[in-house]
């Protein structure tokens, strides 16, 4: 091992700056993902599956599924967010590759931050993408179809956030994925009650201005809080194994 | 005498309710190689966890540069290279992707510096590989390729010669001793037969600890 082009030993003051350290940690995440693809289907397979099995299991009358069309899809869009959380710091974890992320020089909620975003974008946002085509299928009209996607653009973000506090918290655990979801659900339930309420509005015809505006709340509480409590689980958990 | 890098003043940790060391005191100083000795069990590890900050189950006091580590924390991680058990490599990723993803957040690093610390660990033709197609010797040589193009003062590393073979761990040797000449200091723990002239030795375990050279 020759060790030419190795600068000098000195004390550095300055590191790269935190934006360009979180470019790179969402960088190496989104490459990481679209080199195992199977990973990244699976959310989307679930979704599209619970969506389809509740006409064909409770009834495909219009005008039940116009009406629990919104919830259905609120609920499925939910679990399918919970069941890729594990992932979120897993594989992370095991390959050595979040100590060095807790050891790099910027502050550990900024890169957890923009870890997050990275599974928004590669889970929650495809959601979104998806629920338009689902929406239909289930016999919802124009205006709850785009309030639906607004409320899931605004509140998914929201569980992935969330979601990554427990995530964080049960990294030591062996088997996490019934400690995660009951973690993780309470703290899930006031989203989807004002998701799903936003598009029942909507249909009555009822402004939804206010329950828009509560649902940024939540994803503006969310963005600024739920970094730290997750940085802070992360040590605790890394300390422990 | 050198101000020391690093000084630990009466670090006690317990684990599992059992006390794996108490009135641990020493100073790293730079341009030493120090070896971290001790029976499986004896807390060395976790001795290089709580210096690096993994772990946080210890009392007692780090110094980093004569004040203490926790009001600079990140001008400490700047200066400081850690590297674990888990070599912290994506087996997703190639080679070249994960030495630049690890070394994304420190400092910018043109790519031909990449392809010739890889080149100088012995992994010419693997650079664009997955990983995780390249066997276990050769995913350390990829962590160990930082220890090339690192300009941190510190470096802690946890066992870094498994699965290395007989050149590799030569050379590794050399490097160790020529980063301290460049006056580097270097915290190691290996149960490979390590003997490098005007090593430090810190030796852990259930008599207690002793520092000596």
């Amino acid at each position: 091992m020759n060790a030419e082009a190795r600068p000098a030993v000195r004390l550095a003051s300055s590191s790269v700056g935190a934006l360009a350290a979180m470019k790179g940690v969402f960088a190496r995440d989104m490459k990481v993902a679209f080199r195992q693809r199977q990973d990244l289907l699976n959310p989307l397979l679930f979704f599209i599956m619970v969506v389809t099995l509740f006409p064909l299991g409770v009834s495909p009358e219009v005008s039940f599924l116009s009406e629990a069309g919104a919830g259905i899809l609120w609920v499925a869009a939910l679990l399918s967010v919970l069941l890729s959380l594990d992932h979120l710091f897993r594989h992370d974890f095991d390959d050595g590759t979040l100590e060095q992320l807790v050891l790099q020089p910027q502050p550990l909620f900024l890169l957890i931050l923009a870890k997050t975003v990275a599974h928004w974008m590669l889970t929650g946002l495809p959601l979104v993408v998806l629920t338009p085509v689902l929406g239909v299928m289930v016999h919802l009209d124009g205006n709850s179809i785009a309030i639906l996607c607004l409320t899931l653009l605004i509140g998914t973000p929201v569980l992935s956030l969330i979601g990554a506090i427990g995530a964080a918290l049960t990294l030591g655990l062996r088997s996490a994925g019934v400690l995660l979801s009951l973690l993780i659900i309470p703290l899930y339930i006031p989203v989807l009650i004002f998701g799903t309420g936003t598009v029942a509005a909507a249909a009555e015809g009822a402004p939804v201005g206010a329950y828009l505006a509560l649902m940024g709340a939540f994803l503006m509480l969310a963005l600024t809080l739920a970094p730290f409590a997750a940085a802070a689980a992360l040590r605790i958990s890394l300390s422990n194994g | 005498m050198p101000e020391p890098l690093l000084q630990a003043v009466n670090l006690q940790c317990e684990r599992d309710k059992r006390i794996l060391f108490r009135e641990l005191s020493f100073s790293i100083l730079p341009g030493t190689v120090t070896r971290v000795e001790g029976p499986n069990g004896s807390g060395k590890t976790t001795l290089l966890r709580m210096l690096a900050g993994l772990n946080d189950a210890w009392t007692g006091e780090l110094k980093w540069c004569g004040s203490p580590v926790a009001n600079q924390r990140e001008a400490f991680l700047r200066n400081m290279l850690y590297i674990g058990h888990r070599p912290g490599i994506k087996p997703l990723l190639t080679p070249m992707e994960n030495l630049r993803a690890l070394m994304a957040g420190r400092r910018s690093v043109p790519d031909a510096v990449f392809r010739q610390a890889l080149q100088g660990t012995g992994l010419t033709g693997f650079e664009d590989v997955p990983c995780r197609n390249l066997s276990a010797g050769q995913q350390r040589r990829v962590s160990l390729a930082r220890l090339l193009i690192a300009d941190e003062p510190l470096w802690l590393l946890d066992e870094v010669f498994t699965a290395i073979d007989a050149d590799g761990i030569a050379a590794l040797e050399s490097l160790l001793q020529q980063r301290a000449a460049e006056g580097g200091a270097v915290l190691v723990t290996t149960h490979h037969d390590l003997a490098l002239p005007g090593m430090h030795k810190l030796i852990l375990g259930a008599g207690g600890v002793s520092d000596e050279r």
